[in-house]
């Protein structure tokens, strides 16, 4: 075989192509790995959103496995003996006294504890700002239902991953948190006593709890959120990711960077930036100070007991929820079952057949790889801004008390602004939300028309004074542009398409020569009419990003739909 | 090259190794990729992955003044983490070693306070300082690189031939016809997979059993003791207050669905008392007790507010007046909270006259039904 003549020319000279001839001989790897290496992602700052959430997840993981070393998850009371002072001689869970262990006797223990605290919060927030995202540009859109379901799954997976991991500590106020939970559980109708007996394996709190919720929070949630972000991340390779619409970009076709080196580089980078922010949060920002609270006892639970952000939607649905306990023949539903279970459960539902629905509702059944602009489809928009709506009625409301508290309101007030404000604020976000979708629509085509407005007025002949409109294309014999609306950024400023000179590099002294700087933008600018037919994929089109001062300020060349 | 096999499981005869990967290697002979360098080779490897460089914006010049400066800014933010890096593990290891100790005491030092902040902006500013020496790395050092990548939708050839090979398979099986094989595998299926969760049923608790969703531990001539386990009295408490009590048993304290609110009225609300029929008894004097397990959720209502005689839950601000056989007045719960019926026993300590008269803690769908 070719292999056996080292003469033979294209053989590896150096170590390094020998080692790696070495292992392709061996495995077959050279032609995955390049076309690894070569994929292109698309780039904008909103595609890295659902990796904050990943790299959250792989933080939880190291910090996560570090904390096993030192938790014990037994309700057995011991009596504290450790080095915090102000607990020694009470009578805690082992739970909580290794809790206390980690943060006061474990040298950097704390350290690690309130990252993965920190990391937790960040995962569950970046999963609902890049589902967001998601949804806003429809992206969601076939063929990419599937991996909107998993999306779906991740969340909910996260947030229960989040309430069991809270829990551990087994202090005064998760304790709360999970006697509010035993209390959902029994109010399921039918078989909500046996829920509730097999899930605690008898009466709250039982024993067996901590451990149990332990083996979910440490093995069972971080196995299937394992696999399914490991499918979720398949599929979108597969698919490939979507883009914004602009020049040269297709449903056919991807642009942007490829894997090796920009887009790796960037994703690394991304990938210290969380894991530093979750470091400085957990070692600078105090997080959960149990100490404060003491170990869980059913008799006490102190004022303005809030759960991790996520779950205080939940919360204020319980709040909210007028007293209404339906009686049925001497069964009851109590009402803490709509406020915890019902109203979650419908948002949830709804999140996840949301493609579904506006399939049905569209009767748009295409495939889709260009992203909408959230303006262009104010319906979705609308309903979008609509649910956000409602959720955060719900988790103001999961913090009442604190609010009104700290402005000095009636709780009661509180209370009915909620009621009433999960019922009213939604379609009045509708309302706004579409009028806003409409105008800004109208907008973009008024300057697609009639041109950027220059700010510079010119007196007429006839003494009537006119703003000059700078026209963004070809222009009709009435002054109206040509172009159409080709779902894109519209550019709305001068400065947007080469108004202004590009700026000399430099913070406290130009490091360029001015006048070298001057001297290329001109030479760019008459070159650009002879690269014009090569650069037309080349810019993004999206004129916003093509006329940033950074980049030379080059007149934009015309936008095209 | 070909080679003649003699060896064990060879079928004798010339073992030739086919065409190597088919398209690109033989389209492209080692002599021409050798000619090839390396930018060519890379543009080649890209196309045959769908991928087209479009546009190359060139780095500054080698050893020009820009591309100096941004050398010496990633160079100085990989310096930097390098330094916090090594700030982070002398703070970690030298704590207690030539700095002060580490644990935390009460009044303790300085330094045991800041220890962890330190730790956690050493090590997060090392991390972020790297994250942005690499941003810089991409943004100011390599070459802005503007690419197109086909995408391709499904094969029809693809899906033609893989659905004939898994129906061939299916019909080669005979199983759609073998019907009665068929319905047994179905069955079996089921069995099993029932027989695989069966035992979880392991985790299955009955709560009927005794009716400990009914039932608390007080009990006629339970005394209540409070948290330190004393004894109350009559008189012990002031006008208006709330004390937390709980049964006279063994780990009556940190029962779940013990604890009760000894509540001693003030004389306007002693006339404004209003007691259900058949409970004028249960209190004692000017001291009424109920439960304080919320009927909304089971959070321990705990904020009493003298002046209105209502008690708040601070879970989900349900409102219950005492004055009223604590109904609830506002917010989500439903039931009022069950009351105990409490005496005073010859010794003149409070001592409950039986269990509360009916279930503790949030309603749940028989709590009608229960004995």
């Amino acid at each position: 075989m070719a292999t056996t003549t080292t003469t033979a020319p294209g053989q590896p000279t150096t170590l390094v192509g020998k080692a790696a001839l070495e292992v392709d001989d061996r495995l077959i790897v050279a032609g995955p790995v390049r076309r690894t290496l070569n994929k292109v992602f698309p780039d904008h700052w909103s595609f890295l959103l659902g990796e904050i959430a990943l790299y959250a997840f792989v933080v939880l993981l190291l910090s996560g496995t570090y904390l096993t070393f030192f938790y014990d998850a037994t309700m057995t009371e011991v009596t504290y003996q450790g080095s915090y002072a102000a607990m020694r001689g009470i009578e805690m869970s082992a739970a909580f006294e290794s809790s206390l262990d980690i943060s006061f006797d474990v040298r950097g223990g704390l350290l690690i504890r309130q990252m993965h605290h920190w990391a937790a919060l960040l995962f569950v927030a970046a999963i609902c700002v890049h589902l967001l995202r998601i949804f806003f540009t429809g992206a969601f859109r076939r063929p990419r239902e599937t991996n909107w379901f998993i999306g779906v799954a991740l969340l909910v997976l996260a947030m229960l991953e989040g309430f069991a991991g809270y829990t551990l500590p087994d202090d005064l106020l998760s304790g709360t948190g999970l006697r509010i939970f035993s209390a959902v559980f029994l109010s399921i109708p039918v078989i909500g006593t046996w829920v509730y007996f097999t899930v605690f394996g008898g009466d709250f709190p039982g024993e067996l709890i901590i451990g149990r919720l332990y083996i979910l929070h440490v093995l069972i949630i971080p196995a299937i959120l394992l696999a399914l972000i490991a499918l979720h991340l398949l599929i979108l390779v597969k698919q490939k990711h979507t883009q914004f619409p602009g020049a040269g970009r297709t449903e056919h076709n991807v642009v942007g960077n490829r894997l090796f080196p920009t887009f790796a580089g960037k994703a690394t980078a991304l990938f210290f930036i969380v894991f530093g922010l979750c470091a400085a949060l957990g070692g600078l920002v105090q997080i959960n100070p149990f100490w404060l609270f003491g170990p869980y006892n059913p008799a006490q639970v102190s004022a303005g007991s809030q759960p991790d952000w996520y779950i205080g939607f939940v919360d204020g649905g319980s709040r909210i929820f007028p007293p209404w306990e339906i009686v049925l023949w001497g069964y009851h539903i109590p009402p803490v079952l709509w406020g915890a279970l019902g109203i979650p459960g419908v948002m949830f539902t709804l999140l996840a057949l949301y493609p579904i629905i506006e399939r049905k509702l569209t009767g748009d059944t295409a495939s889709h790889h260009l992203l909408q602009r959230p303006r262009d489809v104010p319906v979705r928009t609308s309903l979008g801004m609509m649910a956000i709506t409602a959720y955060v009625v719900l988790w103001i409301s999961g913090g009442n008390d604190v609010i009104a508290e700290k402005f000095d309101i009636s709780l009661n007030a509180m209370t009915w602004f909620g009621r009433i404000g999960f019922l009213v604020l939604p379609p009045i976000a509708y309302w706004i939300t579409y009028r806003i979708c409409l105008g800004l629509e109208r907008h973009d085509r008024e300057v697609l028309e009639h041109g950027i407005e220059t700010g510079v007025i010119r007196r007429l002949p006839s003494g009537e004074f006119i703003e000059v409109h700078q026209p963004l294309g070809p222009v009709d014999e009435h002054g109206h542009g040509q172009l159409a609306y080709g779902g894109a950024s519209v550019p709305k400023k001068m400065n947007q398409v080469g108004g202004a000179r590009r700026a000399i590099k430099g913070f406290f002294s130009p490091i360029e020569e001015p006048a070298e700087v001057q001297r290329q933008a001109e030479l760019e600018a008459r070159g650009l009419e002879s690269e014009q037919a090569s650069r037309e994929l080349t810019g993004s089109g999206r004129p916003s990003e093509g006329g940033r001062p950074s980049e030379g300020g080059r007149p934009q060349q015309e936008p095209r739909d | 090259m070909t080679t003649t096999e003699h060896g064990p499981g060879s079928a004798g005869g010339d073992d030739t190794s086919g065409p190597l990967h088919g398209g690109p290697d033989a389209e492209h002979s080692p002599e021409q990729l050798a000619a090839m360098d390396r930018t060519e080779l890379d543009r080649l490897g890209a196309r045959y992955d769908g991928v087209e460089v479009l546009h190359v914006d060139p780095v500054p010049p080698p050893g020009s003044p820009l591309d100096k400066k941004n050398t010496r800014l990633v160079t100085l933010w990989f310096a930097l983490a390098g330094l916090f890096a090594v700030a982070f593990l002398v703070i970690y290891a030298g704590s207690g070693w030539f700095l002060p100790s580490w644990e935390w005491e009460i009044g303790g030092s300085t330094w045991s306070a800041i220890y962890t902040p330190l730790l956690g902006a050493t090590m997060g500013a090392s991390l972020i300082c790297i994250g942005v020496g690499l941003v810089l790395y991409v943004k100011k050092l390599l070459p802005h690189e503007t690419a197109v990548q086909d995408k391709h939708d499904g094969s029809h050839f693809d899906r033609v031939t893989t659905g004939a090979t898994l129906m061939s398979g299916l019909d080669n099986s005979g199983l759609p016809r073998r019907k009665v094989l068929l319905g047994t595998i179905g069955v079996m299926g089921a069995a099993f997979g029932a027989m695989l969760i069966a035992p979880l049923g392991g985790l299955i608790k009955n709560p009927n059993t005794g009716n400990p969703l009914g039932t608390t531990p007080w009990a006629e001539g339970v005394r209540l003791l409070r948290e330190d386990g004393t004894p109350v009295r009559p008189g012990d408490q002031q006008v208006g207050s709330l004390e937390t009590v709980f049964p006279a048993v063994e780990g009556g304290n940190r029962a779940a669905d013990a604890a009760v609110m000894l509540i001693r009225l003030r004389p306007d609300q002693m006339a404004t008392l209003v007691t259900a029929e058949g409970r004028e008894d249960y209190g004692y004097g000017d001291y009424i007790a109920y439960s304080k397990i919320c009927t909304h959720a089971g959070c321990p209502v705990s904020l009493y507010e003298q002046e209105t005689s209502r008690i708040l839950c601070p879970c989900h601000q349900s409102q219950f007046d005492v004055t009223q056989g604590a109904k609830p007045v506002f917010g989500p719960a439903t039931r009022s909270l069950p009351q105990l019926p409490i005496t005073v026993d010859d010794e003149g300590y409070f001592r409950a006259r039986g269990d509360f008269p009916e279930p503790v803690g949030p309603s749940f769908w028989n709590i009608g039904r229960l004995d």
